[in-house]
């Protein structure tokens, strides 16, 4: 063989392609779903956490700062290990679906809510004056008023961080989710052959190429319009 | 002394920011139907005092009553209260995610808790009163400066407001807009609500203002009826603050 026939082999193996391809694309279901999961989560939660912080209770604000640096300082796969390999230790454990899912939840909540905070603290004071001057509470204010606006102004670097970390479910081929990672690994050493991780690449391009377009799409739409 | 028959009793009133004491004592009692001007240079404490009226700024001492409850008794329900003060910003302040009616909608739908319909229909109304009846569907950033002021008064003035405080509502617009401005609060004025504006417009204090009080230094120096202070003020201070707007 030449060399342009061993690397053909190598990444482009016919025979692995076909016998590996479904499970590549069941990886790319569970990618999905882990995705999905953890974006509404993450999200959700971070908004909440920067709405409740709004309130500025001390002790909870405290406790809202310090969960945001942690999470923001620790790199994810730190995490997920300490989790999936450590609970079982104290009597807790978890599938390693629901880690993944959890961790990365908890990450993007993080830096989620340090980005809705910020959106927060950049609507003018006017606006949360001239609402309480008509008789609406501090809650409604936050919900009708700032919120709408804040969310609006964070899109941009939210859909930025969203991709970054809905990228990290790549991490739960450590601890053994069927995602394209994994599945990826496992066809390349029952084949021997590196094509299933060509493969696995072309899944993640496949997926997150649209979702980059989409979010730059965003990014120029919400851009604009601002009073 | 406490004066039962005012709209706005305001007594002993004191504000502090830090160590700096910017309103030492302010008594002032506003009637029904009196429109009352609050002038003086920047810093004296104008605005404070009125941000004070509706417990924008929590005073550090003092009364203020608005009409016959005390809001600074802690009993007192201050968002229900401030349904009853309306209030207008140098800078609007419209929510620039909502469109005119929208604006004015959301207090009536939220703390009145008018239906969506007959919210619209009062929005509608109070855009009407202030001229714009063809923007209700306008964003703000698709009006004037002198519109947005006008939804803001709209906004205000729909919750149906027992006396009205303008903090330099004028001050923010260019000239050629002033008028449409002042043009809806003579309406207002004419159509018997109270108000309190601190403002710079002389000419509309000479010729609209039951009484103009003259505020400096956290205190207020002279008050009386628009020939007075502008025709013969009778402190020093005042003769000084108006030499400026001789033109």
């Amino acid at each position: 063989m030449n060399g342009l026939d061993v690397f053909l082999d190598a990444f482009f193996n016919p025979a692995v392609t076909a016998k590996y391809l479904p499970d590549i694309l069941w990886g790319m279901v569970v990618t999905v779903q882990v995705a999905l999961a953890v974006v509404f989560t993450g999200i959700a939660l971070g908004l909440a956490l920067a709405a409740l912080r709004s309130f500025r209770l001390p002790g909870v604000n405290l406790l809202i700062v310090f969960f945001v640096d942690i999470f923001r300082a620790l790199p994810p796969l730190v995490v997920i290990l300490l989790v999936y390999f450590g609970l079982p230790n104290v009597g807790i454990s978890l599938p390693s679906f629901a880690v993944l899912w959890v961790v990365l939840s908890l990450v993007l909540a993080a830096f989620a809510e340090e980005i809705f905070w910020s959106g927060i603290l950049s609507i003018r004071k006017g606006q949360w004056e001239a609402a309480r001057s008509t008789g609406l509470t501090f809650a409604q204010t936050l919900g009708h008023v700032i919120l709408p606006q804040a969310v609006r102004m964070t899109v941009p670097p939210l859909t930025n961080r969203t991709i970054a970390i809905t990228k990290n479910t790549a991490l739960g081929a450590v601890i053994g989710v069927p995602e394209i990672l994994m599945q990826a690994q496992t066809a390349q050493s029952f084949s021997g052959n590196a094509t299933p991780l060509l493969l696995g690449s072309l899944a993640y391009i496949a997926l997150f190429v649209p979702v980059v377009i989409l979010g730059r799409w965003l990014e120029t739409r919400f851009a604009w319009g601002r009073a | 002394m406490p004066d039962p028959a005012a709209m706005l009793d305001v007594a002993g009133l004191r504000k502090s920011f830090g160590d700096i004491e910017v309103l030492k004592g302010i008594d002032l009692a506003v009637q029904a139907q009196e429109l009352v001007f609050v002038i003086g240079p920047s810093g004296s404490g104008k605005s404070t005092f009125l941000r004070c009226c509706n417990l924008l700024e929590q005073p550090s001492e003092g009364s203020i009553r608005v009409d016959g409850v005390e809001l600074l008794d802690s009993k007192t329900d201050i968002n229900k209260m401030r349904q009853r003060i309306g209030m207008v910003f140098q800078s609007f302040n419209l929510y620039p995610h909502m469109n005119a009616a929208g604006n004015i909608m959301l207090a009536l739908r939220k703390v009145l808790g008018k239906s969506k319909a007959e919210a619209r229909e009062i929005a509608e109304a109070s855009l009407a009163r202030v001229g714009l009846a063809e923007k209700a569907d306008a964003y703000p950033n698709e009006l004037s400066g002198g519109q947005q002021q006008r939804v803001a008064i709209a906004r205000a003035m729909a919750l149906e407001p027992k006396i009205m405080l303008f903090d330099e509502p004028t001050s923010a617009l260019d000239p050629e807009l002033v008028g449409s401005v002042l043009t809806v609060m003579r309406e207002l004025r004419e159509a018997g609500m109270t108000m309190v504006v601190v403002s710079h417009e002389m000419r509309f204090a000479r010729d609209a203002a039951d009484r103009v009080v003259f505020m400096d230094d956290g205190l207020i120096v002279e008050q009386g009826d628009p020939a007075h202070i502008f025709g013969a003020p009778r402190h020093e201070r005042t003769r000084t603050f108006l030499a400026n707007f001789q033109a």
